[in-house]
């Protein structure tokens, strides 16, 4: 039986509350991602794509439903348990890939662990070092981001998101701001640590070559899900 | 990477890539504490000068006769003034059994040290020469620690015995004697005494050098008419500006009159206290410059620094730490300003040390700062970095991490 790594209830958000300007940008969405499953968020600008992955990673918090991460409802923690939970269960990678410019790639590599234990130590660094090697940037270790590529970058990041071996990792176009083949690059390094390590990944794209390479899509529109469905019948069904 | 706390560690990266703003800011506090540094040691050391200047010369404490009371004047009926009050003229009179009492203000608490005087007016003879002087009659050993006159000697020796007497420079040049020449001395009350001068001294206040006769107690009482009596008991207390507080206490102990050098100085005091004041003023102004400076660099840093700390955020640093990382710049700018600028300090008073001199050559203050002067502009330096962190530190911590990444 699949172990369920996310599940959305009714989840609702609004912002400006109280003002004449509120708006209702979710709708009520309901949403389960499985151990292991690579699923893209895809629909038009505005739709409420990063809204809804910035409530999935605990970044927000929603105005009405509930966000359970690995079976625990994260809408019912305190801010410092949302903060532990969100460190060690979720991991980022952002479209502006989203480097701290004031350290090396391996300590932006180290920066989750190093929060966590408030300090760095051997193990850590080493940790470091490991994953860059995985993204096949062991060379570019003590360079800071403002001498690394886009495609670089970007690498370094998905590094950083898997630092603690996260159950669930979000990507918010992690490819929007990459040439194709860093993109495609990107991607296969996502899917490989997807396939090895079986981490469940959602990523917004508005790539539509790359969603269909994803195993499920679901597609927003105006604040609802339009459609969720396994990669292939998605396009054809519109 | 370091073993350091990663809060010290985002911190000092932080500072090192604004390192112009951090650069400028280290300036800014450097100066401002150099100014306090500065400031404070040359009047903390001026005012001790002039004091150390006043009381090179005088006893911390006085005890004298009590006051003969002061007799009314009925005013003449209706002339609108009720009374007139007229002091009494004060005739020489002495301590009644200063001997028996004597023992209660050498060992008074706070007093290191006491020596009877008999002092009186005199007139000091050579050939037609005549001047108008101040009998001091001492005891030589327990007068020395009151007024350390035997530093102060310039030609002979501090030799008070027999008839051997010390007088001031300026009296020896309007006589025209020297060490081992006679001079005779005579007093209203009809005494008349020959002395050789044992020693000649420098107090350093002419008119001093000019009146002052030392003689020993005997040959002052003989001269003044006072028997085995004493005009006054001169005190030395351990820390000076508790002599107030003790005059007091013995007054009210023994009804003598006791009066502390505090009361006798009371406009120098006065003006001491203004110049401590202004000083003070100024102080407070560069504390607050100060931390104003320190709070908007810190300010312009955290907008600047907004996406970071929303990454920061949601790789899992809580918002303490991230208040942490924005107190400690403030705290460093303090500490590290506030060394860079006790060194300043110091440079300075060393500078102005050798340019403005006495009239003499000597330096007018000593450049060195007190430690404790040091440790207090360092701690208020970060305790004022930490203050003055605090706002933009809250402001850092409550950023919200979506709004931050949102907008790359
Ligand atoms: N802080 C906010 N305050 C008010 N409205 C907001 C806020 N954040 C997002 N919105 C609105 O919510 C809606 C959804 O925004 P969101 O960023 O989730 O869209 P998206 O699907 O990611 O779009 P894109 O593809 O352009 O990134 C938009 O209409 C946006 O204007
Ligand atoms: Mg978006």
């Amino acid at each position: 039986m699949a172990e369920t790594v996310l599940r959305l209830h009714g989840v609702r958000k609004s912002y400006n509350i109280g003002t004449p300007v509120e708006v209702e940008v979710l709708h009520g969405i309901d949403l389960t991602l499985e151990r292991g499953e690579f699923v893209a968020l895809i629909g038009p600008s505005g739709s409420g794509k990063s809204t809804m992955l910035n409530l999935v990673g605990l970044l927000e918090r929603p105005t009405a439903g509930r966000v359970e991460i690995t079976g625990q409802d994260a809408t019912a923690l305190d801010e410092d348990a949302v903060t532990r939970l969100r460190g060690r269960s979720i991991g980022f990678v952002f479209q502006f890939h989203h480097l701290v410019p004031a350290f090396t790639a391996a300590e932006n590599v180290a920066m989750p662990l190093m929060l966590e234990r408030g300090h760095s130590d051997a193990a850590i660094r080493a940790r470091a070092l490991e994953l860059l090697d995985r993204v096949g940037l062991a060379a570019h270790a003590h360079k800071v981001p403002g001498q690394l590529s886009g495609g670089q970058q970007q690498r370094v990041a998905i590094a950083r998101a898997l630092s603690f071996d996260p159950p669930l990792l979000l990507a918010d176009e992690p490819t929007g701001n990459l040439d194709t083949v860093s993109a495609d690059e990107a991607f296969a390094l996502m899917r490989e640590f997807n396939r090895r390590a079986g981490i469940t990944f959602l990523l917004v794209t508005h790539d539509p070559r790359l969603a269909q390479r994803c195993d499920r899509i679901i597609e927003l529109l105006d604040g609802s899900v339009l459609r969720d469905a396994p990669s292939g019948t998605a396009l054809e069904a519109r | 990477m370091i073993a350091a706390p990663i809060e010290w560690v985002i911190a000092l990266r932080f500072m090192r890539e604004g390192r112009m703003q951090s650069a400028l800011i280290i300036t800014g506090v450097t100066v401002g504490v150099a100014v306090i540094v500065f400031l404070t040691t040359l009047i903390d050391t001026l005012q001790a000068s002039l004091i150390d200047r006043v009381l090179g010369s005088q006893a911390h404490i006085v005890v004298r006769p009590p006051e003969e009371v002061a007799r009314r004047v009925p005013a003449a009926a209706g002339s609108g003034v009720t009374a007139r009050v007229e002091p009494r003229a004060q005739r020489l009179r002495s301590i009644d059994q200063w001997e028996n009492l004597y023992p209660q203000f050498s060992g008074a608490s706070g007093v290191t040290a006491a020596s009877p005087l008999v002092s009186g007016p005199g007139f000091a003879a050579r050939g037609s020469a005549s001047k108008s002087v101040v009998l001091m009659g001492i005891d030589p050993d327990r007068y020395r620690r009151i007024v350390k006159l035997d530093t102060d000697i310039v030609a002979g020796a501090y030799r008070v015995g027999g008839t051997d007497a010390l007088i001031g420079i300026e009296l020896a040049a309007d006589l025209g004697i020297g060490v081992g020449d006679k001079l005779r001395v005579t007093t209203a009350e009809g005494g008349e005494d020959v002395l050789t001068v044992a020693g000649i001294f420098d107090v350093g206040s002419r008119d001093l050098n000019r009146r002052w006769v030392f003689v020993t107690l005997r040959v002052a009482q003989t001269l003044l008419d006072l028997p085995g009596g004493v005009t006054s008991i001169d005190l030395v207390v351990e820390r000076i500006f508790d002599a107030q507080g003790i005059a007091e206490r013995l007054q009210a102990q023994t009804g003598l009159k006791v009066e502390s050098w505090m009361q006798t100085n009371a406009q120098l005091l006065a003006a001491l206290r203004n110049q401590t004041i202004s000083n003070s003023l100024i102080r407070t102004f560069v504390v607050m410059i100060v931390a104003l400076g320190i709070s908007s660099v810190l300010v312009v840093s955290v907008v600047q620094k907004q996406k970071e700390i929303g990454i920061l955020r949601a790789m899992g640093a809580s918002r303490q730490r991230i208040m942490v990382v924005f107190l400690l710049q403030g705290a460093t700018f303090g500490l590290a300003g506030s060394l860079a600028g006790a060194g300043l300090g110091t440079v300075l008073l060393h500078v102005f040390s050798t340019i403005y001199r006495n009239a003499d050559g000597t330096p007018i203050f000593s450049p060195e700062v007190s430690p404790r002067v040091m440790a207090v502009a360092c701690v208020t330096a970060i305790v004022v970095g930490l203050v003055a962190a605090a706002v933009p530190a809250r402001r850092a911590a409550s950023l919200d991490p979506a709004t931050a990444i949102r907008h790359g």
